[in-house]
């Protein structure tokens, strides 16, 4: 694959040059402007509550004014939750982006795949630029999809826990077989796990517990944007074959110094 | 009496809804609004009268995942 200059990222109409997408919960709010910045992220997602009354600063004081908001559903049970949450984040003024969240099981957080389908669809026919978080299964990507989805958001592991690309081989498949971005999301929790997502084809990452428990939150925020950098550029790049069997040297195998004896090469093509 | 999310309170009738959240101390370009499960939108605030009865959800973003 040619890399060209203008590696964008294309969702619902609207071009960003970051492919990675930063969760802003869990973090305190003076946190959020300098995590954002080192992050070089474009979109950053939200979550929607009952407002608090006593002059507390709200996030979007805190969020740069080019950045993309992606508010969340997240507190949704089924799709009519959804979709009541989603028409009320668009009320506040944030654009037309919605990822869809809805969760019945509070243990591990999965996400509920067929009323994720059904939000879709209305979200969808309303003009939303709809990312649903699903679990990783096929079927239901290609529903998405037909359902009007702006892209597919997999998890690769459950919510804030940090475990990586638990269903990295489902992710791949996804990658493979459908015609949308596939943007990891949920469980990526270093850098490396980021990487790892983009050299498969994903096209963005998100990551939000990941940096919230780091150390040094910018810090780690820097990291991840250098991370999914390198995975994308080794994926257009196309990365080497895998030797299942055996090794192939990867230095000239003649020419050796010789020890002074008259014995040959050790070591010499057959 | 109405509710404002979840809370009760009294003398709120016949105010309109911008009324009710400069009383309530709710910044306007940072929240949404249900009332009884419909949305309000921003330009219906100076006009739209509450009633005794009245659910009103005050919703903003937090930080989420």
């Amino acid at each position: 694959m040619m890399q060209s200059e203008d590696d964008k990222l294309i969702l619902g109409g609207h071009e960003f040059s970051s492919r990675f997408i930063l969760g802003s919960g869990k973090y305190s709010l003076d946190l959020i402007r300098a995590s954002v910045e080192q992050a070089g992220a474009e979109i950053i997602t939200l979550a929607l509550r009952r407002a608090n009354q006593d002059g507390r600063a709200n996030i979007l004081d805190y969020i740069p004014e080019e950045v993309t908001l992606l508010p969340n559903t997240s507190g949704a049970r089924n799709a009519d939750e959804a979709v009541r949450i989603a028409r009320l984040s668009r009320e506040v003024g944030c654009g037309d982006f919605v990822k869809i969240e809805i969760m019945r099981d509070t243990k591990y957080l999965l996400p509920d795949n067929s009323e994720t389908v059904k939000a879709t669809e209305i979200l969808a026919k309303e003009g939303f630029i709809v990312m649903p978080y699903m679990y990783p299964d096929l079927n239901v990507a290609r529903d998405l999809r037909e359902a009007g989805a702006a892209s597919i958001m997999p998890l690769a592991a459950p919510i804030g826990s940090n475990k990586g690309l638990c269903t990295k081989e489902f992710i791949q498949i996804l990658i493979d077989e459908i015609d949308l971005p596939i943007i990891v999301d949920a469980g990526i929790g270093k850098p490396s796990e980021a990487c790892a997502a983009m050299e498969m084809g994903a096209a963005a990452v998100m990551a939000n517990t990941g940096i919230a428990t780091a150390g040094d939150i910018p810090a780690m925020a820097e990291a991840f944007k250098l991370a999914v950098e390198a995975g994308r550029k080794a994926y257009l790049a196309g990365t080497g074959r895998v030797l299942e069997r055996g090794g192939s040297a990867s230095s000239p195998l003649t020419g050796y110094i010789q020890d002074g004896s008259a014995k040959e090469n050790w070591m010499h093509e057959e | 009496m109405v509710t404002i999310n979840g809370e009760n309170r009294e003398d709120f009738n016949n105010l309109t809804v911008a009324e009710m959240l400069d009383r309530e101390g709710f910044d306007r370009s940072r929240i949404a609004i249900e009332i009884n499960g419909a949305i309000i939108s921003r330009k219906q605030y100076n006009e739209t009268l509450l009633h005794s009865g009245d659910s009103i959800e005050v919703v903003s973003f937090v930080g989420g995942g």
